[in-house]
C-alpha cells in the first residue's frame, strides 16, 4: 500500500508522514504529480491560508491530480485546509477558487475564542461516516470551517458554540477538519480504517 | 463542545527530563521520550517541553528530543526555552514540534511573533509570558526564566502578542509557581478576558480541584501542570476524572 502526500508548497507534513508510516503505510511525499501515479491513495494535508494552498496546488498541477484521482475512484483523504479546498471557495481568501468538487463555501467561526485549539467531540453522521468516522473526541486547530451545501456528505458533525461540519465523505474522497495525525488513539484508528477500506 | 486540556510540562536539561523546583534541586528523572509516552498513555491532551538550558547547552539535544518523541507521540507537542529567531522556529517544527513557544525573545523582538506566524501560521506560535503581580489588578513580565523584570504590563503584552499573531498563550503566574497552592485565577481570568486566543495557565496546580478552579473560575482553556504528575501525587487519569465529576468536558 503506497500512501502519496501532496507536498503542495507549505505546511508541516512530516507528522502527517509519520502517523501514516506508524499505521503500516509505504508513503511518498512529492510535490510531483507524476511521482503520485504510483500512489495507491493520495493524502492531501493541508495547513495555512486557504489562498496559499490553492495557489500551491494549482502551480504544481495537484489540483488537476486530485480532480482525477476523484474521477477514477482513487481514494482521497483531505485534512484542515485539505478539506476546505473541496469546496467553492473561503472567506479567508475571497478571491481565490476552491477545486469545487463539492458544493458551498468556507466561513469563519462567528463566536468563540478563534482559533479552535483542541480536542473535540466528532459524531459520525447517517451513510456518509459509512464506519470511516467514529465517534470520538479529536484535536482541531482551525478558525474556519466549511459549510456544505448538500448535508448528505458531511460524515461527522461537532459543536463549536453550533454545529459544524467536521467530517465530509463524497465518491472516494473522506475529508476531516480536524487532524488526525495529531489525535492520538481515535487518529491513528480513523488512518487504520482508511487504509484498510476496498480502494 | 471543545474540551478543556491537561497540559504535562517536561523540563528538559541536555536531552534528560529533570524534576524539581525549576532551576534549583534538579533531580534526573530520565528520558524524556519515555516520559512523554507515558503521559500520553494516561490521558495528556498535549505535551509541552521546556529546554531550561538551551542557551548554554546548544539545542542539538533538544532536537534529538522531539524527533524521537514524534515518533512515538501521537499528540500535539509544544517546544520552548531559548528560541531566539525565525531559524529556530523553524528546526524545532522540522524535528517534529507542532507549536513553539516564545518568551524572552518576543519580549526583546515582538516582531518575531508576527514573523513566525507570516510564515509557519499563528496555530504554531504560543506567546509565553511570565508574570508577577505589581498591584492590584496589575502584574509585570519577566524574562530570562523569571529573573528580569521588563517593566511590561502583562495584560498590555499578551494583548500585543495576540494581535502580532500569537495563536496561544501560555500564562505562568510566577507568585504562585512552585507553591502547589492554586493557580492566580485573578490573573488568568484578566488574561483570558482580554484575547480572543486560548489562555494555557501555568503555576501553582496543586491537586484536581486547583486545576477545576482555573478551568471555570479562571477561564483558562487549558491548564499546565509539572510536579504534580512528575512526581506522581496525581495522575492525569485521577485529574480528569474529578474534572468530569464537576461538570467541565474533557477528552476522556
Amino acid at each position: 500500500m503506497i500512501v502519496g502526500i501532496l507536498d503542495w508548497g507549505g505546511g508541516n507534513l512530516a507528522s502527517v508522514e509519520r502517523a501514516l508510516r506508524r499505521v503500516g503505510a509505504d508513503t511518498v511525499l512529492s510535490a510531483d504529480p507524476r511521482e503520485m501515479e504510483r500512489a495507491d491513495r493520495l493524502v492531501f494535508p493541508g495547513v495555512g491560508r486557504f489562498g496559499d494552498v490553492m495557489e500551491g496546488l494549482r502551480a504544481r498541477g495537484l489540483d488537476r491530480l486530485l480532480i482525477d484521482a476523484v474521477a477514477g475512484a482513487r481514494p482521497v483523504l483531505g485534512i484542515c485546509v485539505g478539506l476546505q479546498a473541496l469546496f467553492e471557495g473561503s472567506s479567508e481568501s475571497p478571491g481565490t477558487a476552491g477545486l469545487g468538487l463539492l458544493r458551498g463555501r468556507v466561513r469563519r467561526f462567528e463566536r468563540g475564542k478563534v482559533p479552535q485549539i483542541g480536542w473535540n467531540r466528532v459524531e459520525p453522521a447517517g451513510a456518509a461516516a459509512d464506519g470511516a468516522i467514529a465517534p470520538d473526541h479529536y484535536y482541531f486547530v482551525n478558525s474556519y470551517h466549511a459549510d456544505p451545501e448538500d448535508e448528505s456528505v458531511v460524515a461527522g458533525w461537532t459543536d463549536y458554540h453550533g454545529r459544524f461540519a467536521s467530517a465530509v465523505a463524497w465518491r472516494s474522497v473522506l475529508a476531516t477538519q480536524f487532524h488526525p495525525e495529531k489525535s492520538g488513539p481515535a487518529g491513528l484508528a480513523l488512518l487504520r480504517r482508511w487504509l484498510g477500506e476496498e480502494p | 463542545m471543545l474540551a478543556k486540556r491537561i497540559v504535562p510540562c517536561l523540563d528538559v536539561e541536555a536531552g534528560r527530563t529533570v524534576k524539581g523546583r525549576r532551576f534549583v534541586d534538579l533531580v534526573d528523572a530520565g528520558d524524556p521520550v519515555d516520559l512523554a509516552a507515558r503521559y500520553d498513555a494516561e490521558g495528556a491532551d498535549e505535551l509541552i517541553f521546556l529546554d531550561i538550558t538551551a542557551s548554554i547547552e546548544g539545542r542539538g539535544p533538544m532536537e534529538r528530543v522531539m524527533e524521537r518523541v514524534a515518533e512515538r507521540v501521537f499528540i500535539p507537542l509544544t517546544v520552548g526555552g531559548g528560541l531566539g529567531d525565525v531559524e529556530d522556529v523553524e528546526r524545532m517544527l522540522r524535528a517534529g514540534a507542532d507549536k513553539v513557544s516564545l518568551n524572552t525573545a518576543a519580549v526583546r523582538d515582538p516582531g518575531l511573533l508576527t514573523r513566525a506566524a507570516r510564515r509557519f501560521g499563528s496555530q504554531c506560535v504560543v506567546l509565553a509570558v511570565d508574570a508577577k503581580r505589581a498591584g492590584p489588578g496589575r502584574w509585570e513580565v519577566y524574562v530570562h526564566g523569571g529573573r528580569t523584570p521588563t517593566g511590561k504590563d502583562a495584560l498590555d503584552w499578551i494583548r500585543e502578542g495576540a494581535d502580532r499573531g500569537a495563536g496561544e498563550i501560555l500564562l505562568t503566574s510566577m507568585d504562585c509557581d512552585g507553591t502547589a497552592g492554586g493557580f492566580d485565577l485573578e490573573l488568568t481570568r484578566a488574561a483570558s478576558r482580554a484575547v480572543g486566543v486560548p489562555v494555557i495557565a501555568s503555576g501553582g496546580a496543586g491537586g484536581p480541584s486547583d486545576i477545576a478552579d482555573v478551568l471555570t473560575l479562571g477561564e483558562a482553556d487549558a491548564a499546565l501542570a509539572a510536579s504534580i504528575f512528575h512526581f506522581g501525587v496525581h495522575g492525569i487519569g485521577e485529574v480528569k476524572k474529578f474534572l468530569r465529576g464537576r461538570g467541565i468536558e474533557v477528552r476522556p
